[in-house]
């Protein structure tokens, strides 16, 4: 057995009119976690592609060695018989299902009658379920899960394929820290057990605690390998092979002034849509011009809840509560609405609720404020397509066209679409739901200066956000939810981690 | 593919720079060429070699005169009902009801017409008005009462039918007025004199055919001077030429038959009208978002009930306009009028490249679908093949129509 488990040769995979890689090569030590850097669209999630055989031998390149031998996969089935099983970017659930049918879909457990065995199914899964940590009943539905779990269910499934080589592609993304930390942990169970780890990920917190090397992509093409075990390996070092230079602070620099209040929500009481429970309990919050105001939160606090509803309804049932805009009273019984009073909400979950991914950048761009662009009902298109150039120009959105389809976008160009989307309807309060999930360094730092740009000009921005460090560096002030009700509300000045997460933690019982 | 790529990504090429990038943005590597415009264009590629293989399965019958006008005035139809069709396909619905709207909008226009004598054009009015009517019901139970509509339209499609028989008793009323049979029957000609050829039908396609290549080349310049990468400049003359030789030779033709049929008018007048509906205005746009992504087009402001609610009596609409020219064509009204239209106007839709899920498909694309169809049926009676392998043979088609662009889209995404 040789200490190189994996080496990717010169893989070079175009798509129309995108060169996704160029002679990208990466070599994988044996029991290793290995991570893959780079900015939005370099080419991560296609690489990886290539290597599990999402796309077939024939469609790329380049040679793949995996366990000493040349290999050519011609597709999922193929690379899994290997050994080397795929977590995608977006989790790949059967969501009415139980854990134990997606732990074995398409890989029943049967018996000698053909038929599935599910006590032995059950049996399996509780055992894997155990080995990642998760403790919850083989047969309970995936729905019924967080995202935090759902993802440890992936790495079940993995791990029910005798895996030899794990590709996680930003597992992480949608978990907050608590679950983070827990999967990380487990990824270093599964290193000692002998098990190799291919990990993506925008946190490079968390890639320098985790990863033995790296390897750094840019444009397509490989930049260069840190070894973290020889050498301590930073993040600004990360950051510099990815962007090409030096990163100096991850929050641009703004002086806060805020003005006169623009956005007041009072008494606000949101039902769960099915459940008799109060999903958003009384709360009353201020947001001022000029101010970016964050909400602090741990998963099923509200925070999307409270957002959604105040959006024209889109969520919940029974809402009570008033809304004034520059101290005028406003109705946002519609999206519409919302949207016609200068309410953005850009979400949390892009490829559900913010794109038509089957569209182009350009009508996706001009989406929610269409009419600006029409006359009697009329698109002046060309002048559409001057919008979404300089949408796309001004976000940086890396794509050969603006009529180059959404779906076919990396994940952190798709989330600046929603944001260009929202940017454009020229809204007086941008509410911002995880508006960095899965984006890289810098164009965080470029969504940052967005904002800032935003609130200079007097608008108002409310900040839901699940990474504390980011809340800290862009927000005027930090309200925290915990269980629907509002715990908290302190001045940046004044807040820390410690002290955000004890008020986030602070209301236990569960509100009506 | 590699010159797209530089021309787009460059980082906001200046104004005057712009002329000259998008002429490098043509595509000029014959292999590339042939390969996008085979995937864009499949469907026209099909339909001209399924016309060129009846031409020579029956000796050129097919291309005669005669029978040129007879496929437009046979399916014109079906391809109303397509172009009504292809939007609620596209806004994610389907309609099963229409062949039975199109009986009984027809039927009470004979009812009216026939068995109580009032002039044509009020049996037309009232025929328009159930038809706007029966659509209205349809947008109410599926937009307002959350219906999906696959449920309401196959009720409808019993509901109306019965209704058909009710209102005709049971019985079929014929003949119409002279008037009401030129609406399918009639053609406009020798109104710039007869020289063995009808020169009005030539003027019109001529017309035609300097409006295609004026709106191309104004869409062409807009697009450099917005700096957006477009076909190479000899490729789009080529294409103006093209589709002006066919135009050109299907106006010939029927300048030697009987001139331009009426519903010709009609048929053209509702593709262009609808063609601009989908693509450039607000509405159009919405039907596209809401089919394409419904809880995003919700979360855009997209008035999503509205907007269903006119899809479907803009389908009752074009459900009695095609009942008019059906009942017109027949010459009366019959109970089991317009029986199995539906499945022929979903079938154009989807064969033109209509997504099952919504989102995606075009006006032009069902016509041509619609086309495809009627090619092969016209073809096939001329050639006295049997019913049934007429049904075997239009079924095998769609399947493979549909499955050759399934392939096509996957192509696209897994290659290079
Ligand atoms: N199916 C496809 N068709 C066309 N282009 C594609 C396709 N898939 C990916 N691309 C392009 O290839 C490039 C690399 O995309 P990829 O998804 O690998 O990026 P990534 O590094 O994973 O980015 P992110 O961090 O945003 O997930 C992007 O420019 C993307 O637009
Ligand atoms: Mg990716």
């Amino acid at each position: 057995m040789s200490d190189t488990i994996l080496e990717m040769r010169n893989i070079t995979k175009t798509f129309p009119g995108v060169a996704a890689l160029q002679d990208v090569s990466i070599v994988v030590r044996r029991g290793e976690i290995h991570a893959i850097c780079g900015e939005n669209g370099a080419g991560k999630s296609t690489l990886m592609k290539v290597l599990s055989g999402v796309y077939p031998a024939g469609s790329y390149e380049g040679e793949i060695i995996f366990d000493g031998r040349p290999v050519h996969f011609r597709g999922i089935r193929d690379s899994e018989a290997q050994g080397v099983v795929i977590i995608h970017q977006e989790l790949a659930l059967v969501p009415h299902l139980s854990i134990a049918e997606n732990i074995f879909l398409g890989n029943e457990r049967c018996g000698r009658t053909g038929l599935i065995d599910w006590n032995r199914a059950n049996a399996d899964a509780t055992a894997l379920l155990e080995s990642v940590g998760l403790r919850e009943n083989a047969v309970t539905p995936i729905v019924a899960l967080g995202v935090g779990k759902q993802q440890l269910v992936e790495i079940a499934k993995a791990l029910s394929k005798e895996v030899k080589l794990l590709i996680l592609d930003e597992p992480t993304a949608a978990l907050n820290d608590v679950d983070s930390a827990h999967l990380l942990d487990l990824l270093r169970r599964l290193r000692d057990r002998g098990i190799t780890c291919i990990m993506i990920s925008h946190k490079l917190g968390e890639i320098t605690a985790i990863a033995d090397s790296i390897t750094v992509l840019r444009d397509g093409r490989t930049v260069e390998r840190l070894d973290v075990r020889s050498a301590e390996v930073t993040q600004d070092r990360i950051i510099r092979g990815m962007v090409g230079r030096d990163l100096h602070s991850f929050y641009p620099d703004r002086v806060s002034s805020p003005g006169e209040e623009v956005l007041r929500v009072e008494n606000w009481t949101v039902r769960h849509p099915t459940q008799d429970r109060r999903v958003v309990d009384d709360v009353s919050f201020t947001v001022r011009a000029g101010e970016v105001v964050g909400i602090a939160g741990l998963m099923g606090a509200g925070r999307t809840e409270l957002a959604m509803s105040m959006f024209g309804r889109s969520y919940g049932r029974d809402i009570t509560g008033r809304l004034f805009l520059r101290g005028r009273e406003i109705r946002a019984r519609t999206v519409a609405e919302a949207i016609g009073n200068g309410i953005a909400y850009a979400t949390e979950d892009r490829k559900r609720y913010g794109l038509n991914l089957i569209d182009d950048i350009r009508h996706n761009v001009s989406a929610a404020a269409l009419r600006k662009l029409a006359r009697f009902g009329w698109v002046h298109d060309n002048e559409e397509i001057r919008v979404a150039e300089a949408s796309r120009r001004d976000m940086n959105i890396k794509a050969p066209s603006v009529m180059a389809t959404v779906g076919k976008l990396s994940g952190g160009n798709q989330q600046k679409v929603v944001l260009s989307k929202w940017l454009f309807t020229d809204p007086e309060v941008l509410i911002l739901d995880e508006p960095t999930r899965g984006i890289d360094v810098g164009a965080k730092f470029e969504i940052y200066t967005i904002v800032n740009r935003l609130v200079a000009q007097g608008k108002a921005v409310v900040m839901i956000s699940s990474e504390l460090p980011e809340l800290l560096g862009m927000c005027d002030r930090i309200y925290t939810l915990a269980a629907g009700r509002l715990t908290g509300e302190l001045p940046v000045s004044e807040a820390t981690q410690e002290k955000l997460m004890q008020l986030m933690a602070k209301d236990k019982e569960p509100a009506r | 593919m590699t010159d797209v790529k530089s021309s787009s990504t460059g980082q906001g090429p200046s104004a005057d720079q712009a002329p000259a990038r998008a002429l490098h943005t043509g595509i000029s590597d014959p292999r590339t060429l042939v390969m996008r415009n085979l995937r864009q264009s499949g469907i026209f590629v099909a339909l001209v070699v399924i016309v060129a293989l009846f031409a020579v399965l029956t000796d050129g019958v097919s291309l005669s005169p005669g029978n040129i006008t007879n496929i437009v005035l046979q399916y014109s139809y079906i391809l109303v009902l397509a172009i009504g069709m292809v939007i609620v396909i596209i806004g994610g619905h389907i309609d099963l009801s229409v062949g039975s709207v199109v009986a009984l909008t027809g039927s009470v226009s004979a009812v009216l017409v026939i068995q109580q004598g009032h002039p044509w054009w009020l049996g037309v009015l009232a025929a328009l008005a159930v038809g706007l009517a029966v659509g209205a019901w349809h947008g109410f139970w599926v937009a307002y009462a959350g219906i999906p509509a696959f449920i309401v339209t196959l009720a409808g499609m019993l509901l109306f039918r019965g209704l058909t028989l009710r209102v005709l008793d049971n019985i079929s009323l014929s003949p119409f007025p002279a008037e009401y049979q030129r609406i399918a029957a009639g053609f406009l000609n020798g109104l710039l004199g007869g020289q063995g050829f009808d020169a009005f039908t030539l003027l019109i396609g001529g017309v035609a055919v300097a409006g295609y290549a004026v709106s191309g080349f104004r869409t062409r310049v807009a697009r450099i001077r917005y700096q957006q990468p477009v076909e190479s400049f000899p490729l789009f003359v080529a294409r103006v030429v093209l589709v002006g030789a066919v135009v050109m030779y299907f106006a010939w033709q029927l300048a030697h038959a009987r001139g331009l049929p009426i519903v010709l008018i009609v048929l053209a007048v509702l593709v262009l009208a609808y063609g601009l509906l989908t693509r450039r205005t607000v509405f159009g746009r919405q039907v596209y978002a809401i089919g394409g992504n419904l809880p995003a087009a919700m979360l855009s402001g997209v008035k999503v009930r509205t907007v269903n609610f006119w899809v479907f009596v803009n389908m009752g609409f074009l459900s009695a306009v095609a009942g008019i020219i059906y009942s017109s064509r027949s010459n009366g009204a019959q109970p089991a009028a317009g029986n199995m239209f539906e499945l022929d106007a979903i079938a154009a839709a989807f064969i033109g490249g209509a997504a099952v899920t919504g989102g995606v498909g075009t006006v032009v694309g069902a016509m041509v679908g619609g086309l495809i169809m009627a090619v092969m049926s016209n073809g096939m009676q001329l050639m006295g093949v049997d019913q049934s392998m007429q049904s075997v043979v239009k079924g095998l088609v769609l399947l493979v129509a549909v499955a050759f662009d399934v392939y096509n889209k996957r192509r696209a995404g897994a290659s290079r």
